[in-house]
């Protein structure tokens, strides 16, 4: 028998690390990246670099980003089963494991946005004049790559069925990026005799797109644009104290998920 | 090297495992055989943690398997589907395994060479064929020199040049001590290779001893015949 070793064991990076360079291969990768240089260049060029074109970008990334990543993290879930398997045959605890494969998938698809958007700015030198917008561009993107990647893990934890899984991430794009502004509306139109502003407060709080649609707003200062959630949001919360109350939020809707797909994990059968 | 004792699991309402107890002996390879949905994989998914039973016990060189991971550094698995991340090359997949075992010391790669491997591991994963993705399969699982071999249909798409080279191997490192736990359809590359049998059907052990005395008892020639035999006694019983 081996002898007891204190060598280091391998951690989540040893896993990450890998499954990283695997996805930055990837053509589908490329392509993501790709859209968004050709979206960004597109509007740059039309609109000229001030707030309206950052704004139309932001609604591209608010629709794109949660789409692309609950589906494509659903399936590469689901594609790396087996390897998943091979992989917690070896010493590894299995919280290593999952958050080598989370890390894996996310990091890579963040810096494909993060470039895309970034290149076409840089390129115009427009960098340094919108750097404050960009930057809250970026990071929001950023985190709902995070909540969405956390979700498609917990889909395709949740359902052996890869049929039901990619209909259930589907659906919660539906829900979060269509189905939740209709029911706002709905909302809105049949209870505008009573003051409902506080309630709306906390049902933005309940969609991470619209999270970060308002700190973008908040941020490009334009509240004719907001949208109903986003105008109560900023009467209430206005600067840093709003941000402060959004990132709180974000990091929610990231956090719960991670910790909801990490307690599938541990449990599952393989 | 392995106990197990009252082992059960369900899926649902599906009993997989119905109280499965089974020893199998330090330096032997034991053949687990049984219709298909009988539980073989499910049983080797236990030993390995990858499954967890409703109850029971395993225990592995008298550890208990119960969630720890640092016993799983004496074996290597071999599962039945070869599939890989597959934009990494092969050579790209066994570094990475290197890294996930920093105490493993010096590696045996010797099945690299007699399976003429050398060239394919520098292509992509995905554009190898099944059999060549079978073969890193192999070496990864041998990699480490494990104590314990858990293999799940190891010849599976390979062709006789490497099934053979296979096999030589896995009698080879018997040899040198190793213990193999192997899952097969093909009787007669068991009846080459296996020392001990245990038949599994609907979840639970009919049998259990050497290859000898599964023959004797049912009174055939080859283990073929012989776990034929048990399979239709076991659906008149």
């Amino acid at each position: 028998m081996s002898a007891t070793v204190s060598v280091q064991p391998a951690g989540v990076w040893d896993v990450a690390k890998p499954q990283m360079r695997n996805v930055l291969r990837s053509k589908w990768l490329f392509c993501y990246a790709l859209f968004f240089v050709v979206a960004t260049e597109g509007l740059l060029r039309f609109t000229g670099g001030d707030a309206k074109t950052l704004l139309s970008l932001a609604n591209v990334v608010l629709f794109v980003i949660p789409l692309v990543t609950v589906v494509y993290g659903t399936i590469y879930l689901y594609n790396s089963r087996e390897f998943v398997e091979l992989l917690l045959a070896h010493p590894l605890k299995r919280r290593t494991v999952y958050f080598g494969l989370y890390l894996g998938l996310a990091a890579p698809i963040i810096s494909a946005f993060i470039a895309g958007v970034s290149i076409p700015f840089v390129t115009r030198g427009l960098l340094v004049d919108a750097r404050g917008p960009l930057a809250t561009l970026l990071a929001g993107g950023a985190a709902l790559t995070l909540a969405f990647t956390a979700l498609a893990f917990c889909i395709a934890l949740r359902f052996e069925d890869r049929l039901t899984g990619l209909g259930a991430a589907m659906a919660i794009w539906l829900l979060f990026a269509l189905v939740y502004d209709g029911v706002v509306l709905f909302i809105v139109s049949i209870m505008s005799d009573h003051s409902i502003e506080k309630s709306l407060l906390v049902v933005s709080l309940a969609n991470p797109i619209d999270l970060v649609r308002i700190a973008l707003l908040l941020q490009f200062d334009i509240s004719a644009l907001m949208g109903y959630t986003g105008a109560v949001f900023n009467r209430f919360f206005s600067g840093a104290i709003g941000l402060g109350v959004i990132s709180a939020a974000l990091a929610t809707w990231i956090g719960a998920p991670v910790f909801l797909g990490l307690h599938s994990f541990k449990r599952k059968d393989f | 090297m392995i106990r197990i004792a009252g082992l059960r699991k369900n899926f649902g309402a599906l009993e997989v495992l119905q109280g499965i107890d089974a020893r199998i002996p330090a330096g032997t390879v034991t053949g687990i055989v049984g219709p298909n949905a009988a539980g073989k994989t499910t049983l080797i998914k236990s030993i390995l943690g990858l499954t967890r039973p409703d109850c029971g016990i395993i225990e592995v060189d008298g550890e208990r398997v119960n969630g720890d991971e640092l016993y799983r550094r004496r074996i290597g698995y071999m599962p039945q589907i070869a599939r890989f991340p597959s934009n990494l090359s092969g050579a790209e997949l066994l570094a990475m395994l290197r890294e996930l075992r920093p105490d493993a010391g010096e590696t045996d790669e010797e099945l690299i060479r007699t399976f003429g491997l050398g060239l394919e591991l520098s292509k992509k994963l995905n554009t190898l064929s099944g059999g060549t993705r079978q073969k890193i399969n192999a070496v990864a699982a041998f990699m480490f020199k494990p104590d314990l071999l858990i293999l799940d249909e190891p010849t599976a798409g390979l062709d006789p040049r490497s099934s053979s080279v296979l096999k030589d191997k896995i009698l080879a490192e018997r040899r040198n001590g190793r213990t193999f736990v192997i899952t097969s359809h093909v009787m007669t590359e068991l009846e080459e290779l296996a020392d001990e049998v245990i038949f599994i059907s609907d979840g639970k052990v009919r049998f259990s001893g050497s290859v000898r005395q599964i023959k004797d008892l049912t009174r055939q020639a080859n283990l073929e015949r012989a776990v034929a035999e048990l399979m239709r006694s076991g659906a008149a019983a």
